[in-house]
């Protein structure tokens, strides 16, 4: 049998608990299409966060960025005319640079997704793409964003251009009026991807931001994987509330994991939860617990139906599981100092990581983008996981998220981003949050690691 | 305002009991459980295939049902050929199917009709989820009665075309699946295809495929070439966008799928359930014989993925080539129970032991899993298994026989009775509607860890 030589393929063992197969082949230059106004600087941030989430490395490269910082100053839609040479020189040698970037961050920074945010519109200005990633080795996916509809255009005019850089000293009208005249400049000129001459190319069409979908040869798990995530998210204005359970037994104590109800606080906070709910006059809201007792007593007080998720359970902590930290320090000091170096990586033995936390969460993610209005009840290393999907940290900062108890989080998404409302429901509660202590070498003083465990009975 | 407000007339929040044999926690009034119904759907949604004869729609018919049945969803296929084949007993030749045949005609809507009520029967009465509605569907107006009757029963329809102009493709499919139907019982392959071809022409003429303009109100996936292109229309819901996912990964070149256990290991020898040992002696020279059995299959591009445990690994290390480390693929977390011998939880744990034996599929291990956990969390595995081609799959017994249960249509029942010796290596090759298994002892010597489901409960 022909085993692939290891120098021909860069498949490597590894024990990487990540979201996606290692299959580290090439890397993949994602290029958006379309107008301006068609969510494609939207598209573009959403999936970079969503790889980078899932552990697949990405960065996204806005050409209008590059743009902005040649120009310095943006007078008006007639730099985009598309007979202004000047212009036309400055916006190509933008885009090179970009590409230049987007080749500096596969190769030196180890980069697997590059997402090329810019209009491509024209065949010509793919042609350079390709012929650019054919001769590093690179696949390219196009995703294109049409839609004629001038609700939505405005919609997102008013969204996201107004507060541009282009524009901040505009006012409203003015802005309007002029950037309707620079996605004018581009229609003269817009070829859409053709199905028919386009059909060796790979690449999605999204139609009205997303009631219609075109995908073309999609060639490997990763595209299939982009795919999927752009056909489950849409746009319709929603809330997500993130919330622990109320305060447990366990929480009093002191202890980690576990399945214990609800200490008498914790079954107040409850009950301010559901009025909370009440108030906050929510429509059509599904309410998602863990399958733990804790997550569900807190769902019962809301009192309406709600879906247990054996995935939103919370991080196994193995051999650890219903220990103190003081406990563990004096049982596992070795463990617990490995956890302290690298806490998103470090696995429980016979445990979990919070990285296998995201591979677990991420049907959850899918499907919190599916849904519109939710109330997650959930536990501390889980709701940091989801929080950091949703806020865009990085691995290291994840596992410090501040969750505490008996407070809601109100995620709405707006422009580019997500805006988080935090309200603390006036229930006094266990602090269960474990702070990184300064020394975290494994031959530290006992007292050095229990330096910033919490209080607890 | 909240929805279902029905349920504040109770009281709340409820007490909380767990399942004992789920570990699932529900709420109870006066001791009897409430019953939740965790579903993905609200409404039943009919699937309705569309296309020509030899498109591949009972390919993807079945292999969707089997597909949903597996992770959960109750799915059943109607195949009007089928009720057509009882209905006229002898197939005679093409000129049942001409378009001026008035009686063909009439027996075709009888049938159609007697298929509609039994998907009623099925999706209203039965409590089935998903009914798989297979025929040509290839006039508009058909397809208008078929929305109608969903209309009226409050279905959801959601249309899967196939749409394929590739003789070879077409000429393969006949050869694979329609010289073996029962109407060519009688015929040699000649007349077989010549028959089925002039079938073919009667459906030409009237076909008017799914339109984007004319139908775009409905919801759909058109694909086009065999998977090349898809075309997806107004996706409403989870069970459609999953559906999407799963059509667009799967594909029909030929490949083939090897499943083995890890070599004997350790805690094999010793009787016990679970942990994380390495390798017998016996188990070691398993992993060589498989070096060898593997070399001789002679395969293209053999991809080989393991598990995080100790033991798969071994096996793989052994053969000399790259593989790839899956969390999802380890062993069933049997919680308390892990690393017992059988006696030993029948002495510790008798009652969980016997709730173990009524229903070994959705049995939870106390603080482990059940075999219902592990299909969910190996449904990315499968999903992944289908994107690839030559693939060996170096598991564990509980794991495997829910992956053998996918590709060989085995019911939730029989699922974790199924045999996976250790040493053996199951070949399979999909072939016509269903999969090839071929068994291959390595001669290896080992314990035997299958236990039968016992007699009495």
């Amino acid at each position: 049998m022909e085993f692939p030589h290891p120098e021909r393929m860069r498949l490597r063992r590894c024990d990487s608990a990540a979201s996606v197969p290692q299959f580290c082949n090439s890397p993949t230059l994602i290029v958006m299409v379309g107008l301006p106004a068609r969510g494609k600087t939207y598209i573009s941030k959403k999936l970079t966060r969503y790889l980078n989430w899932i552990g697949v490395p990405t960065k996204m490269f806005n050409v209008g960025q590059y743009r902005r910082e040649a120009v310095k100053i943006y007078k008006n839609f007639e730099f985009f005319k598309p007979d202004n040479e000047e212009a036309m020189r400055i916006r190509k040698a933008c885009a090179a640079a970009a590409l230049k970037d987007v080749s500096a961050y596969f190769t030196k920074e180890q980069g697997q997704v590059a997402v090329f945010d810019a209009t491509n519109t024209t065949k010509e200005r793919r042609a350079v793409i390709i012929s650019f990633a054919k001769e590093k080795g690179y696949k390219v996916f196009f995703i294109e964003s049409i839609c004629d509809n001038p609700e939505i255009i405005a919609e997102n005019i008013k969204q996201v251009k107004f507060g541009s850089p282009d524009y901040v000293d505009r006012d409203i009208d003015e802005a309007m009026e002029d950037f309707i005249q620079r996605i004018e400049c581009y229609r003269a000129n817009y070829i859409p991807i053709d199905d028919e001459k386009d059909r060796k190319l790979s690449y999605i069409k999204i139609f009205d931001v997303g009631s219609t979908y075109l995908v073309n040869r999609v060639q490997d798990h990763i595209q299939s994987r982009i795919v999927y995530y752009l056909m489950n998210i849409h746009v319709t204005p929603r809330s997500i509330y993130l919330s622990r359970h109320g305060e447990s037994e366990l929480n009093l104590l002191g202890r980690i994991g576990g399945d214990s109800g609800l200490s008498p606080r914790g079954l107040k906070y409850a009950n301010a939860l559901a009025a909370f709910i009440r108030s906050q006059k929510i429509t059509d809201l599904k309410v998602w617990t863990s399958h733990m007792k804790r997550t569900i007593q807190t769902a019962e007080a809301v009192g309406v139906q709600y879906e247990q998720w054996k995935a939103l359970n919370e991080i196994d902590a193995g051999v650890c599981e219903e220990l103190t930290y003081e406990e563990i320090q004096e049982n596992f000091p070795e463990e617990f100092a490995l956890r302290d170096q690298d806490k998103y990586r470090y696995r429980y033995p016979k445990g979990e990581s919070y990285e296998d936390l995201v591979h677990r969460l991420e049907p959850v993610i899918m499907e919190l983008e599916r849904q519109e209005n939710v109330l997650v009840v959930c536990h501390q290393a889980v709701m940091r996981c989801l929080l950091a999907y949703f806020l865009d940290k990085p691995a290291d900062e994840l596992p410090y998220l501040r969750c505490p108890l008996h407070t809601v989080l109100k995620l709405t998404p707006i422009a580019y981003g997500c805006k988080v409302e935090s309200f603390f429901l006036n229930i006094e509660a266990v602090n269960t949050h474990r702070e990184r202590p300064v020394n975290v070498n494994i031959n530290r003083d006992p007292d050095e690691a229990l330096q910033t465990v919490p209080d607890h009975i | 305002m909240l929805d279902n407000e029905e349920f504040m007339l109770d009281t709340y929040p409820r007490e909380l009991t767990q399942n004992p044999l789920k570990k699932i926690w529900m709420p109870c009034r006066n001791g009897h459980i409430a019953q939740r119904r965790v579903c993905m759907t609200n409404c039943p949604t009919l699937i309705v295939t569309v296309g020509l004869p030899a498109r591949g729609k009972t390919y993807i018919s079945k292999k969707l049902t089997r597909y949903l049945n597996w992770i959960g969803v109750p799915t059943k296929e109607f195949n009007v050929g089928q009720y057509r084949r009882e209905c006229l007993k002898i197939y005679k030749s093409f000129e049942f199917f001409r378009p001026d045949n008035e009686e063909g005609l009439k027996i075709r809507r009888q049938c159609a009709t007697s298929a509609l009520n039994d998907v009623r029967q099925y999706l209203s009465v039965e409590g089935g989820q998903v009914a798989v509605f297979d025929a040509t569907n290839t006039t508009r107006e058909r397809r208008g009665t078929i929305v109608k009757f969903a209309e009226q029963n409050g279905f959801k329809v959601f249309f899967v075309e196939s749409v394929c102009e590739d003789p070879e493709v077409i000429a393969q499919n006949i050869v694979q699946v329609k010289l073996g139907s029962p109407d060519y019982i009688h015929c040699n392959s000649e007349e077989a295809i010549e028959d089925f071809m002039k079938r073919i022409k009667c459906y030409e003429s009237s076909y008017q495929p799914l339109d984007e303009v004319l139908d775009r109100d409905l919801s759909y996936i058109k694909i086009m070439d065999v998977g090349r292109r898809y075309l997806v229309n107004r996706v409403v819901d989870h069970i459609q966008s999953r559906i999407v996912y799963y059509l667009m990964n799967i594909h029909i070149t030929p490949r083939s799928i090897y499943l083995c256990r890890h070599g004997e290991s350790d805690l094999n020898i010793k009787g016990r359930i679970g942990g994380d040992s390495g390798l017998s002696a016996r188990g070691k020279e398993f992993a060589k014989h498989l070096r060898k059995f593997i070399q001789e299959q002679n395969i293209k591009d053999l991809k080989v993925w393991t598990s995080q445990m100790k033991r798969t690994i071994q096996t793989a290390e052994c053969l000399g080539a790259p593989y790839e480390q899956w969390k999802s693929l380890n062993e069933i977390d049997a919680g308390v129970c892990e690393e017992m011998m059988y006696e030993e939880i029948q002495e510790h744990y008798p009652l969980e032991f016997a709730l173990r034996d009524q229903d070994k599929y959705r049995y939870r291990y106390p603080k482990g899993e059940s075999y219902e956990d592990l299909v969910q969390r190996l449904e990315p595995v499968i999903m992944e298994l289908e994107r690839q081609e030559n693939i060996l799959v170096i598991c564990h017994q509980a794991v495997m026989r829910c992956l053998l249960a996918y590709f060989l249509d085995k019911t939730a029942d029989e699922l974790p009775y199924l045999n996976c010796p250790l040493h053996t290596v199951l070949k399979l090759t999909p072939v016509a509607y269903g999969c090839k298994v071929e068994s291959v002892y390595l001669g290896v010597d080992s314990v035997n860890t299958h236990r039968d489901r016992p007699e009495r409960m």
